[in-house]
């Protein structure tokens, strides 16, 4: 069985259908990538997956390792293994970094029934990912996002993602707002985290990203369901032909 | 034609009047000191009890909150323990049901740069200090002080001496029935002096004993005043606090109020800059539940120019609690170049708590920077949703948020370790909601 498995699907977000009976299945360790024009439920589907309030499902269901999440807290899908990465990640004003990670990595393991991790360890794990990244000390000590530039909050989504190794990694549109220089530090970032028991879910709406992290498999979106799926060769049709091909077939 | 628009007395203005009455030839102090009694009570009486209809008293109607009169603490008979502040060492000063407990407080003298009186006898050995005149002194609540004052201390710092170890004023209620207690302290810092001065107020929950406090503060010039207030009353407790204080050329000032206990609590604070140079702020944190009602009302007089002032409150209402903050800056005609801002934020955790907020500014002079905001709201759901999403249960990311956000008033005080101890207390409170 798939490790994702999201099943006709059907979503709305203040009584506006944004999720029209959407499948999709990720495997266990595969990098899939949701391409697809503004507007086509890419987003919706990570907040959905993620556990977002006000996202009424209205039909099928999403199984994560074979169980079903959607009646689960944003926390308690978190512990699962479950991680997004945010398009726009939010500034928490008084909440330092590190305290936010400890915190974060620390209810995780309590909710596994896991050990704390030690203050040692959990130095090294995040010094050795930062420096990666291009994450300052500084930046470490300051409250989340608070000051930081677009890249450095791209940045710091990939470093919680280091920190709390997720089994299935939602990145929603992490290219965007990034020159090239970022792009490949992010991208980066992510491929270290490329793991056979890690699966990633990749949504752009462009095709550059996709030469940095490139998928095993593209899913094209359109109007709330997948209309085309396809190997990495998929996005580069993309690229050449633009979206319009899909956009006529309403729902 | 004169309109007589007192309505009749109250059963807690009655009491008042005959508690005053029966107490006036037993309260301590001489000469000048009765006729001052005398006349505040004259005045409060004509007054009577602050209510709504009067703009400063708006949402405290001490009217409807005060019932009764509760009559006048004995004093202590048995040795008690004085509530600290964790972690902070202190010279503990005990001001027990109203009076100055020597017993109690582990002051060490020797120190010859500050000195402690007795209320009373500083009055009768320094005449030419003028004991109530300061900003504040037309507030019926302070009159009420005056009237039934039964002591308290007088903290001297003399000229250019810092003290490192911070004072501490522990205020203590320890009847086991219901009374009211009436402590007036002064606390004057002479020039280039500096002083960290706590203020604290304990009692026992379930007992509805009443306190009406009052401090006067005297800044000299380039003088440097920290004061923290920490209101960690009974749950039953009515608690009304009048701070005056007068602020002296290039002096700093710095005033906290950090209020969790009591039923009714009104802080109260009137600041005048009366010369140049001054740098202010008076900042608060508050965290209240259940049908709690706390009030800081603030004025700030700026009568004279060049000087600067921060007003920053943040609040924490849960349950069907009342959080209110009236803060009004005056800059007087010559005081030009004042820079004065005030912000206040309160933060709902439920549909029912109230929050209100209203902060003035009536400004005489045309070369000025002033400005104010207020928000309410509750825990912004986006931030809640970011940290739910990365592990971190309800309960605990809301507890995060809110100790984000009272930490963000609470790091107003330059005393790392009152700082330490007032984060330490709002976590305490945070976990009694879990």
């Amino acid at each position: 069985m798939a490790f994702l498995e999201v099943k006709n699907l059907h979503v709305e977000v203040e009584d506006k259908k944004i999720l029209n009976g959407l499948t999709l299945s990720v495997e266990k360790g595969q990098v899939a990538a949701i391409m697809g024009p503004n507007g086509s439920g890419k987003s919706t589907l990570a907040y959905v997956l993620a556990g977002k309030d006000n996202y009424r499902v209205t039909e099928g269901d999403v199984l994560l390792d074979g169980e079903s999440i959607l009646g689960m807290a944003p926390d308690e899908r978190s512990a699962k293994g479950m991680f997004l990465a945010f398009q726009y990640p939010v500034e928490v004003p008084g909440v330092a970094t590190m305290t936010f990670l400890r915190t974060a990595l620390n209810a995780q393991r309590k909710t596994r029934g896991q050990d704390e991790l030690s203050t040692p360890e959990f130095m090294k794990l995040v010094r050795d990912t930062a420096g990666h990244l291009g994450i300052s000390q500084d930046m470490l000590r300051r409250a989340v996002n608070v000051g930081f530039s677009g890249g450095e909050k791209k940045r710091n989504e990939i470093l919680q993602m280091a920190v709390l190794q997720p089994r299935l990694a939602v990145l929603d549109e992490t290219d965007s707002g990034l020159d090239i220089d970022a792009l490949k530090i992010v991208a980066d970032g992510v491929n270290r985290l490329r793991s056979p028991d890690r699966s990633m879910v990749v949504i752009t709406h462009y095709q550059r990203l996709l030469n940095y992290i490139v998928p095993d498999v593209v899913h094209v979106l359109a109007n709330g369901r997948v209309a085309k799926s396809g190997g990495k060769e998929l996005a580069l049709e993309l690229e050449a032909n633009g979206y319009a091909q899909f956009q006529g077939e309403a729902a | 034609m004169k309109t007589d628009t007192r309505a009749m007395k109250t059963p807690a203005e009655q009491a008042l009047s005959a508690a005053f009455a029966a107490a006036r030839s037993g309260l301590p102090g001489k000469g000048p000191l009765v006729a001052l009694r005398e006349d505040a009570f004259r005045r409060f009486d004509a007054a009577g009890l602050p209510h709504r209809r009067i703009e400063e008293w708006k949402y405290t109607d001490l009217r409807a909150l005060m019932r009764e009169a509760r009559p006048l603490a004995e004093p202590a008979k048995a040795k008690g323990v004085v509530p600290g502040l964790s972690g902070v060492e202190a010279s503990r000063i005990a001001i027990v049901n109203g009076r100055y407990e020597p017993d109690w407080s582990d002051f060490k003298a020797g120190d010859p740069g500050i000195t402690l009186t007795e209320l009373f006898a500083f009055a009768a050995e320094r005449t030419s200090y003028r004991l109530g005149d300061v900003p504040g002194k037309d507030d019926t609540a302070f009159w009420l002080n005056t009237a039934f004052m039964t002591g308290g201390i007088v903290v001297r710092v003399k000229k250019g001496v810092s003290i490192e170890k911070p004072v501490h004023l522990a205020h203590v209620f320890a009847s086991t029935t219901a009374a009211a207690m009436y402590p007036r302290c002064v606390v004057i810092v002479e020039a280039g002096a500096s002083l960290t001065l706590i203020e604290s107020f304990d009692g026992p929950d379930g007992i509805d004993y009443q306190v009406n406090s009052a401090i006067e503060l005297v800044i000299g010039e380039g003088a440097s005043v920290d004061h923290i207030k920490i209101g960690r009353d009974g749950d039953a407790a009515l608690r009304v606090s009048t701070l005056g204080a007068t602020v002296d050329a290039k002096a700093k000032y710095r005033d906290f109020a950090f209020t969790t206990g009591g039923a009714v609590v009104r802080n109260q604070t009137f600041v005048r800059f009366v010369h140049e140079g001054t740098e202010a702020s008076v900042s608060g944190a508050t965290l209240i539940r259940n049908r709690q009602h706390v009030d800081n009302t603030l004025l700030i007089e700026h009568a004279a120019g060049g000087c600067t002032s921060r007003e920053r409150f943040r609040s924490v209402l849960d349950d069907e609690s009342h959080g209110i903050f009236q803060g009004k800056i005056v800059v007087e005609p010559h005081a030009q170049k004042t820079d004065a801002k005030m912000a206040s934020h309160a933060l709902l955790l439920s549909d029912e708590a109230e929050a209100d907020n209203k902060p003035e500014l009536e400004i005489f002079a045309d070369d000025v920077q002033c400005g104010h905001g207020a928000t309410a709201g509750a825990l912004d759901s986006a931030l809640k949703f970011y940290l739910m999403s990365r592990g971190i249960p309800d309960k605990q990311a809301e507890a995060l948020l809110i100790q984000a956000f009272i930490g963000a008033a609470i790091e107003e005080i330059a005393h790392e370790g009152v700082r330490e101890a007032l984060m330490q207390e709002s976590v305490e409170w945070l976990d009694a909601r879990a």
